[in-house]
């Protein structure tokens, strides 16, 4: 059965350490939903979260197949229950003289920032869960969604443990 | 300190890891490394092209168990490597690839000979590094050999900067203490699944050992040999698993594959409980086998652990090295009476024999298969056969037995045509000091993918063997084209130019035989054996014989 799953990756900063990432996703048919990369408290280490959609023996494989590549350091799988795990995403929506008080609105009822308005538009920053960020859209929707960026999953494990021990 | 050249300091750093021999072809990315070769104790072999330079170290690593080290230009030299680092790396052979790159500056301008190769062979490397400052190098080179050689081994790339290797360097050769935080191989097998493993094989009515590749390459056959006799259990190997098993053994039990010995299928098939010991059951190991994942119970040794569950569902995975776990194994009670299993293999075998006989005109020529069983009753007991790919690698896996200390190398997992010659050049590289009967499997084909290393063998003397099985054919394509769409439909595999390879060796004056009769390869055989320096038997086989 295929499910979604978040990763967290500790890797050395060394040169192509993402396209080797990437590449291993790309060559051996695994599906990558979304791959968010940034510095750590080291300087000499990246972090990275990468969401994927597999069954269990393919997600088995991805896990170790990781594990081989010599820059990555830990991989572990973020759990839902046991860990933080948000998106940020900005919308453009439609947004005229009737219909901004509406969206200000619901974006207030969704703790959403409004970040950029214009005459016939509103940017709204929005971070949550994927199921907070589904419940956002459906509710815009009807306004009329020009455009939007997602950042895709990051996030972090609960309680003391860290990544590097 | 006193600065030292980083050319100079790459092949000091080299010498510290006991290279003896660097296979390769110079260029304008390497002008300042071969400079310092001139001084160097390192003794360069100039390949006659790029593409054979992975293959020589190869069989430089295979036959010396060190790590294999080849070396080319940036851009088309390094392109040139790629075929050669994705072989090794599907056998998992330790090999070091150094390739010079364009000056660090005019990366990524696309400059003269400039090509991506870290990019390029990201797939198929253990690991790769692109030097960017030269005080690095002496980590870079200890890490590469490390990587390359510990774990499940593969080749490793370095990409080396021209500007880089005209830096002067201060750090001389601190570096010794390998800590690279991603990589830390795990060698002993977890005492729980080792426990459970063993009440697996206790309660085993049909058990087989299946042998793969890791056997070899962790120099696990004592420990194997040991195992299988305690436990009276049958041993099947896979194709890169030869040698890890004497083949005239009674509890040997052949080659398992879409091209191996039927009974050895068949007895795979019956059992109940396979161990598997570094084998990859690659789709070609597997095809044959019918029932196999439904009832028989699976343990899986090995040292990688993305390979446990890959292809085939594992009941007990164990993560560690073949010749450890196996030590482990042999201590622990787990003696089984497999008298009735080992009396049903008998029954299979005789009823599943190899076949030998060909109708004319097959018959009128040489019978390779009866070639190579002859081969092993005169060759020496620690004779080394590389096989290319094809018909003729067939044959000499299935008909040329391994016994003793005889090795059997052959481009198992790629299947590169081209393999043999710079394989068995570098086993004979790795044997200089005292040589010993290296032979080269070849057909037409392959042959002359990479004929032009004759100038290698030639002007070093190189003690190798060439058979040569001529059909004017490319013999397994076409075998596979009959198979697939019947008797005629052959398309581009005729070799339609019957060349004179007697004058071609004559050339490179290496001496040399033709024979179309079994008898006469027999009566040339000893003589060739008993030759000091190279040669080449043709060895004229009809092309109808395509039977394996």
């Amino acid at each position: 059965m295929e499910k979604k799953t978040c990763l967290s990756l500790l890797v050395e900063n060394n040169f192509g350490v993402l396209s080797r990432i990437s590449g291993l996703f790309a060559r051996r048919g695994y599906n990558i939903d979304s791959l968010t990369v940034g510095t750590t408290e080291n300087a000499e280490l990246s972090r990275i979260t990468i969401t994927v959609t597999g069954d269990d023996q393919i997600l088995t494989q991805i896990k170790k197949q990781l594990n081989k590549l010599i820059d990555v350091i830990t991989v572990i799988e973020l759990k839902p229950d046991e860990a933080i795990i948000r998106e940020l995403v900005f919308i453009k929506v439609k947004a005229d003289d009737t219909t901004r008080s509406q969206i200000v609105e619901i974006a207030n009822m969704f703790r959403a920032n409004i970040v950029d308005v214009a005459r016939e538009s509103l940017v709204i920053e929005i971070t949550g869960t994927r199921y907070k960020i589904e419940g956002f859209f459906e509710m815009v929707e009807p306004y009329g969604i020009l455009e939007f960026v997602r950042s895709g999953d990051t996030g972090l494990q609960r309680g003391g443990k860290i990544l590097s021990h | 300190m006193i600065p030292l050249l980083a050319s100079k300091l790459i092949l000091k750093c080299l010498e510290r890891e006991n290279v003896e021999f660097v296979f390769g072809y110079p260029g304008g990315a390497l002008l300042p490394l071969y400079e310092a070769f001139r001084t160097s104790p390192i003794k360069h072999i100039l390949v006659r092209n790029e593409q054979t330079a992975p293959h020589y170290a190869s069989g430089y690593a295979r036959e010396s168990g060190r790590v294999g080290v080849c070396l080319a230009t940036s851009g088309p030299g390094a392109t040139n490597l790629v075929t050669g680092i994705a072989t090794a790396y599907l056998d998992s052979i330790p090999i070091v690839a150094i390739t010079g790159q364009v000056d660090r500056a005019l990366i990524g301008t696309d400059a003269f000979q400039e090509a991506d190769i870290t990019g390029a062979t990201a797939p198929f490397t253990k690991h790769s590094y692109l030097v960017q400052n030269a005080a690095d190098i002496p980590r870079i080179i200890r890490e590469a050999f490390h990587i390359a050689s510990t774990g499940r081994p593969g080749p490793v790339l370095i990409d080396i900067p021209r500007d880089v290797q005209l830096e002067n360097v201060k750090t001389g050769l601190t570096y010794d203490k390998i800590d690279i935080m991603g990589y830390k191989p795990n060698l002993n097998g977890h005492s729980g699944q080792i426990k459970r493993a063993i009440k697996k094989i206790k309660e085993a009515t049909k058990p087989v050992i299946y042998a793969g590749g890791g056997v070899v390459l962790g120099n696990a056959q004592t420990e194997l040999l040991a195992f299988a006799e305690k436990n009276n259990i049958p041993v099947i190997t896979s194709l890169m698993g030869i040698g890890g098993f004497p083949e005239d053994h009674p509890l040997y039990c052949g080659i398992v594959g879409s091209h191996g010995y039927k009974y050895s299928n068949v007895v795979m098939n019956g059992a109940d409980l396979i161990i598997n010991i570094g084998a990859r059951m690659s789709n070609r190991a597997t095809s044959q086998l019918t029932k196999f994942e439904k009832d028989t119970d699976f343990v899986h040794i090995d040292i990688d652990p993305a390979e446990i569950g890959k292809n085939m569902e594992t009941n007990i995975p164990i993560v560690g090295d073949a010749k450890t776990v196996l030590s482990e194994l042999v201590q622990k009670d787990t003696v089984g009476d497999h008298a009735g299993w080992l009396a049903e293999i008998e029954t299979i075998r005789s009823e599943n024999p190899l076949v030998y006989d060909a109708d004319p005109p097959c018959s009128d020529l040489i019978n390779p298969k009866i070639l190579f069983k002859d081969m092993s009753e005169m060759t020496s007991d620690n004779a080394t056969v590389v096989g290319d790919v094809g018909l003729n690698q067939i044959w000499s896996a299935l008909y040329y037995r391994i016994i003793k200390n005889r090795r059997y190398y052959t481009s198992g997992g790629l299947g590169t045509m081209g393999y043999s010659i710079p394989a068995a050049c570098g086993a004979a590289f790795a044997t200089l000091d005292k040589p010993k009967e290296i032979f080269i499997v070849c057909g037409d084909g392959s042959f002359q993918m990479s004929m032009g290393e004759l100038g290698v063998i030639a002007e070093h003397q190189l003690n190798v063997n060439i058979i040569l099985i001529t059909n004017t054919k490319l013999g397994m394509v076409r075998q596979l084209q009959f198979d697939n769409y019947g008797k005629g439909h052959y398309s581009g595999t005729d070799i339609n130019f019957d060349i004179d390879f007697m004058k071609l060796a004559e050339a490179y004056g290496i001496k040399s035989f033709k024979v179309d009769k079994n008898a006469d390869f027999n009566k040339v055989l000893p003589e060739v054996i008993k030759h000091q320096g190279p040669t080449l038997i043709q060895c004229q086989v009809h092309p109808d014989f395509i039977r394996i």
